[in-house]
This record gives structure tokens, sequence and C-alpha cells, in this order.
């Protein structure tokens, strides 16, 4: 399992090696990264994440020790950017390696939507007109 | 007088500021806590909605006891992913 948060630049690949083995058949890997609109339309010059590290990391390993105690195979990575991001930079990666992928598909969508749930972690929209704002997950079964 | 150790996130960090130390009287809980501070800034209670605590880095209650050294976070409604 690799449950971290950092502050460098995310390597998308790297990840996924560290989860793949030779009992995986596949690895699904849901990675967000920064979008140029904010769901109202406007444009995003950039994004600052911060957390509360310590129970952010806790909540990765409670989300990734739900995972293995219903489908024990998964090898899961949950990483999470905090700091400043520009615009396609990735913010956060889950990747789920398993021997079949319906297990692969099943923890990286639960691990993710957990996350957003469960996770102390923030994010700031800062616009092209200057303006800030932090902006809050919407509740479970929206679109996020 | 326990003096507990506030940590605030997001809005809130930068209403409050991201560590202080506050002296609260004996017996107070985790909810004397945020009316203290909200004396203090009265608009802050607009974010009071999905607002929880954590004490020593656990989710707890507004009732919950604070003992001398705590570390208290005021945690938003998250926004990560």
């Amino acid at each position: 399992m690799l449950l971290e948060i950092v502050r460098d630049p995310i390597d998308l690949r790297a990840i996924e090696r560290a989860v793949l083995a030779p009992g995986c058949g596949g690895i699904v890997s849901f990675c967000g990264s920064v979008r140029e609109r904010a769901d109202d339309g406007r444009a995003v010059e950039g994004l600052r994440y911060e957390a509360h590290e310590a129970m952010a990391r806790a909540s990765f390993r409670e989300i990734a020790d739900e995972v293995l105690a219903t489908m024990p195979e998964v090898r899961l990575a949950i990483v999470h950017r905090i700091g400043a991001l520009n615009v396609g930079e990735i913010a956060v990666v889950v990747a789920a390696a398993a021997p079949h992928r319906a297990e692969a598909f099943s923890a990286a969508r639960f691990a993710i939507d957990a996350l957003k749930e469960r996770s102390p972690i923030w994010k700031q929209e800062r616009y092209s007109d200057g303006e800030r704002l932090w902006v809050e997950n919407r509740c479970s079964g929206e679109r996020q | 007088m326990p003096v507990v150790r506030l940590v605030a996130f997001a809005r809130l960090r930068e209403l409050f500021g991201e560590r202080r130390e506050i002296a609260l009287p004996e017996g107070a809980k985790v909810g004397d806590l945020w009316d203290t501070l909200l004396r203090e800034e009265p608009h802050a209670s607009a974010l009071a909605r999905g607002l929880r605590f954590a004490r020593n880095g656990a989710l707890c209650g507004a009732e919950t006891a604070l003992c001398e050294g705590d570390e208290i976070s005021l945690l938003p409604p998250f926004g990560g992913g």
C-alpha cells in the first residue's frame, strides 16, 4: 500500500509501478487533475490544497483497510498532492492493481469516492480575475 | 485553566490563524472553544455549517472535554480530490 500526502509533482507511472505485482492482471488508476474551468464556468488559474496531514494519512489507511477487508488481493495506492497546483497538474492518484479487472475498478472507485467524503483536505480555486474561493465537495452521489 | 492548541484549516485558518494557544476555563468543552472564537469573530458563525472538530487527530463532538495540551482542529467541509 502506498498512502501519501506529497508536495512535489505526482509521477503517475511511479505509483503504478509501486502497486503492480506479478500476481496482478490489471491496474485501474484514477488521476484527478486541475481543470481550467470551475463548475460555474469561471476560468481557473490554479488551485491550492491543504490538509490535516496526519488525519488525512489516517483516513487513507482506513480506506485501504476497508478495501482489503472485502478485496484482499487488491494492491492500492492513494496519493494526494498539497500546495499550489497549476491547470493540468495531477492533484490526486488512486491506483488499484488486482488479479482481475472487477476488483481493480471497484477498489479505485470506492477509494476516490471515500477520499472525497472523509479525508480532511481542502481546495481553494484561484480565478483569472484574482478572486479565491474555498470549494467544498458535493455530497456523495452527486456529480463531483 | 487548560491551555489548548488550536489548529484551523481553509477559511477558518484565514480567520483565526494556523496555530495558536487558547486558555479556557476549567471544565470547558470543545463547543466552548468554538463559542470563544465566535465572540472574537462573530461573522465566523456563517462557517458553522458542516464544521467538524478533532481532538488530538481524532474526530470529536462539541461535548468533548478539553484537557491541558490538547490539539483541537477546526475542520470545515472537505474539498479534496
